[in-house]
């Protein structure tokens, strides 16, 4: 059985599971979205003195913050008891079109292109990661939500808006899919 | 025992994004490449059971586990703001390929250098509640 757990887990399971817990939240009485809780930790460290838009009772969003401890304890648990140690099983035709940016085959979750603290620790690797993360809190916030809060709460509840965010979200992706990152690399 | 039911929730969540790699670079890379149905799957499941258990709540008027009624917040409607705004999105989470949800769950799977787009994200989103009222909605 934990052999099976080990391997990597097929789409459908996952998207099971994320409705599961969509509708899980719904009977706690809340509503699935992970970005709010950039805006919580904003006004929680007191941005709400300066800035009227974190000036709210963010304790009310606590019980999001508690999400979010434990998405980071399942991320320990997955990496310490779960793991096969597999690399990440993508297409060949994506690692070959990667190899052509530099960026070499997996051989964990992460490229260590990136992610490894040598590469981010570079300029052109700090500011990857510190501009990426930028725009994914800037525009979580202007666009009122992310992937769980449009993509898959909105989305299911037949949000129109939701849908221009998420055509957004693509424009986006693509744009740095195959304009920045040919750039970047 | 009010809490810990939020934490267990997050913990299945951090697994399961885990379990089926969506926290990885590189299926949101093979993903915005379309080179494979995985992340598509994945994301398209979950809104297909979505959508049938929101229909089912809001048919049957059901309760959530405190009696009160469950209620869905529509979305104000707008076009900049969601393209604009998606599209920002979007450019960062093809660099960084992770969400916000994933950015938290990589350091659980000690990928320390999330912190720096953690902070950014956080950067991010205070430079947003500061000049909210000049960008157009």
């Amino acid at each position: 059985m934990l052999e099976l757990i080990r391997q990597p887990w097929p789409w459908y399971i996952s998207g099971i599971v994320i409705a599961f817990i969509m509708v899980l939240l719904l009977f706690f009485g809340k509503s699935f979205g992970f970005s709010s809780n950039l805006r919580t930790i904003c006004s929680a460290c007191g941005a709400g003195k300066r800035v009227k838009f974190f000036d709210f009772d963010w304790r009310s969003q606590t019980w999001n913050l508690l999400f979010l401890v434990g998405a980071i304890i399942g991320g320990f648990i997955s990496a310490e008891f779960l793991s096969s140690g597999e690399p990440v099983q993508i297409s060949q035709a994506t690692i070959q079109d990667l190899q052509q940016l530099g960026i070499s085959a997996p051989d964990g979750m992460q490229p260590t292109e990136i992610f490894s603290l040598s590469a981010a620790f570079t300029l052109k690797g700090f500011l990857i990661l510190l501009l990426g993360g930028f725009a994914i809190g800037f525009g979580a916030r202007y666009a009122g939500g992310c992937t769980s809060g449009h993509a898959i709460s909105g989305i299911s509840n037949l949000q129109l808006p939701s849908l221009i965010a998420v055509i957004g979200f693509f424009i986006g992706g693509l744009i740095t899919t195959f304009v920045l990152l040919p750039l970047i690399f | 025992m009010k809490s810990i039911k939020f934490i267990i929730a997050g913990i299945l969540f951090g697994i399961v994004m885990s379990k089926s790699e969506a926290i990885s670079w590189f299926r949101i890379q093979e993903m915005f490449r379309f080179q494979d149905f995985h992340m598509y799957g994945i994301i398209g499941t979950a809104v297909v059971l979505g959508t049938i258990a929101t229909l089912v709540i809001k048919k049957f008027k059901l309760r959530d586990f405190q009696g009160n009624p469950i209620v869905f917040t529509p979305k104000e409607m707008s076009i900049p703001r969601y393209i604009i705004g998606g599209t920002i999105f979007g450019l960062g989470w093809a660099l960084t390929g992770a969400c916000p949800g994933p950015m938290f769950v990589n350091v659980g799977f000690s990928y320390w250098a999330i912190f720096i787009a953690i902070g950014g994200a956080l950067a991010g989103t205070y430079m947003y509640g500061a000049i909210k009222d000049r960008l157009p909605h």
